[in-house]
């Protein structure tokens, strides 16, 4: 029973949230759609005027915004598919009674934890690096020549990275779902002689299937917007064999300051994030309901 | 009845599970096993048995002041996530307890701002924290981490609060229970579980947050992300070093991190799954 006067009280408990989040997300939001339309150059101001969509032509006449939009998608689609179906994998070898279950989840679940810089310069130098690295030294075992990682296989130097470190977040979301799944339902199954993979088929993966795709919408929006893997990795080389889009919207932005190419990168991350955002928020929504 | 389990069959899955998880956790390992070798036998080969000198822990703190930016990682968590409690209890505690109809369009409308790539407003954020002179100030980047956190916030604190019996509301409120009353005695001490939980994830958001931080500072307000991020250019060997900075940068928040696992499952799903 809400009276006017609670429901003041919770309007006015609600404000701060709210206006800050509406201010923090319009005002630049705006900015960014403005600056989108410009010819603006802090260094070169002389030719800044107002040009209505010509930095948006540049997505179809300059290779370095394709290449950002390709490769953007690229990470995004294999780290996905790394993950979800290694995290399924997982989460159901660790759902087996195990000795040492708790170190065993520690252990797996610990690269999430691991800042973004961290996990890649670790990658870079310690695990990929071609002379010093693990891998080289795997190499150089077998009597192979090791990998030159990030000069020939930069966006999949970065695409393992990312993977390391998302493996961690999936495993623990689907073991998670996976552990309420009703025992008792398992057992029918296998008493009415389901084999293994019929019983993952029509019994773990639907039950699953929430989890899964609560999995898919997260990791789709943090990967859409990787950007210090590639930082401290590869720098977006070499040429724009590893650049994403938020990388080459800082690029432009930041080291080059054409500001008004950086904007419509910036809209067009926007508009890339929404149609995500779009399927994310009906499926969180309908959570909501229960 | 239970499903037999055959001694068999839990050694090979014991096995399976350890081997990916020491592979997966490798990396990690090898690290902190680096940090504790010289920087020549770092570049070696492999080799997983260090010889244990701490040198490269001094050098760090020697060479580039390790500790200030250790002190501005802290202090840039927790004072993000404690402002952004302050902002997000009163909201959620309304949202929970005083729903209305547009209750759910609000929180759903904060998700999708979490959603809005932090590149696309890269420049005008640039611009207003350069022209109010808030670049490389811990003041402006903690009030960023804290906007950037702040709807996964709310919505953690929703899930907790929704959680709590409003009968028991009801029953202080017939008591004759102030508004205030009713906060201090009956909500804070069934809140506190949640908003610990809350905070304890929020801080490692923070302190990981790898974008606005390495963006907006140079030196002063520098947290751990920058300064990791400024070993990209290598000068000479610095293998052990680099080792030893990266064992200091995410030894906590990984301790930390080991302890919210439930928590994290659900703040990051936002509640979907639990």
């Amino acid at each position: 029973m809400a009276t006017q006067q609670t429901r003041s009280i919770a309007r006015f408990m609600m404000a701060p949230s709210v206006i800050l989040l509406f201010v923090w997300m319009i005002v630049p939001l705006l900015f960014t759609l403005w600056f989108s339309l410009l010819q603006y150059n802090p260094l070169n101001p002389i030719r800044d005027g107002f040009v209505w969509f010509d930095n948006y032509k540049l997505f179809y006449s300059n290779p370095a915004f394709l290449y950002s939009i390709l490769n953007t998608l690229t990470i995004v689609v294999s780290v996905l598919v790394i993950t979800v179906v290694g995290g399924i994998l997982l989460a159901m070898l660790l759902d087996q009674p195990i000795w040492g279950q708790g170190i065993v989840r520690i252990l797996v679940i610990s690269p999430f934890f691991v800042m973004p810089p961290v996990a890649a310069l670790v990658w870079k130098n310690m695990i990929m690096h071609p002379q010093y690295g693990v891998f080289a030294d795997i190499a150089r075992f077998f009597g192979a020549q090791p990998i030159d990682w990030f000069g020939q296989h930069p966006l999949t130097a970065i695409i393992l990275i990312v993977a390391w470190q998302w493996l961690p977040f999936a495993t623990l979301i689907l073991l998670t779902s996976l552990q309420s799944l009703d025992g008792e339902q398992k057992e029918a199954a296998e008493m009415d002689g389901a084999g293994f993979l019929s019983r993952f088929w029509y019994l773990t993966l639907p039950h699953m299937s929430r989890a899964i795709t609560v999995v898919i919408l997260i990791q789709t929006i943090f990967l859409l917007s990787i950007y210090a893997e590639i930082l401290v990795t590869t720098n977006g080389g070499p040429g724009y064999a590893s650049t994403n889009l938020p990388f080459l919207v800082y690029q432009k932005a930041l080291l080059e300051f054409k500001i008004g190419q950086a904007s419509a990168g910036g809209v067009i991350a926007v508009i890339l994030a929404n149609i995500v955002a779009f399927f994310a928020m009906r499926a969180v929504g309908k959570n909501l309901d229960k | 009845m239970a499903r037999a389990v055959t001694t068999q069959h839990k050694t090979i899955a014991t096995a399976a599970a350890w081997v990916v998880a020491l592979l997966i956790f490798f990396p990690i390992l090898y690290t902190i096993i680096t940090s504790f070798k010289s920087e020549q036998e770092a570049i070696q080969g492999f080799n997983l048995i260090p010889s244990g000198t701490f040198e490269s822990y001094s050098e760090v703190q020697q060479q580039s002041g390790y500790f200030k930016f250790f002190f501005n990682s802290v202090l840039l968590s927790v004072g993000s996530t404690i402002l952004a409690l302050i902002v997000a209890i009163p909201a959620a505690w309304s949202m929970a307890f005083s729903p209305t109809k547009r209750t759910k369009d609000i929180l759903m409308w904060m998700l999708s701002t979490k959603m809005m790539p932090a590149v696309a407003v890269l420049f005008p954020i640039y611009l207003i924290f350069r022209d109010s002179g808030l670049l490389d100030s811990r003041i402006g980047l903690t009030v960023m981490l804290m906007l950037i956190n702040l709807p996964i916030v709310v919505w953690m604190l929703y899930t907790y609060f929704r959680e709590i019996p409003g009968e028991i509301l009801e029953a202080a409120r017939m008591d004759g229970a102030s508004l205030w009353n009713e906060i201090i005695y009956v909500l804070t001490p069934m809140a506190v579980p949640g908003i610990a939980s809350t905070m304890l994830l929020n801080i490692i958001l923070a302190w990981n947050e790898a974008f606005w931080t390495i963006r907006l500072t140079t030196t002063n307000a520098a947290p751990l992300t920058a300064f990791i991020s400024s070993f990209s250019s290598p000068q000479g060997l610095f293998w052990a070093k680099l080792s030893a900075a990266s064992t200091l940068a995410i030894a906590p928040i990984l301790i930390m991190g080991w302890f919210s696992q439930k928590q994290l499952v659900r703040g990051l799903t936002f509640g979907a799954v639990k």
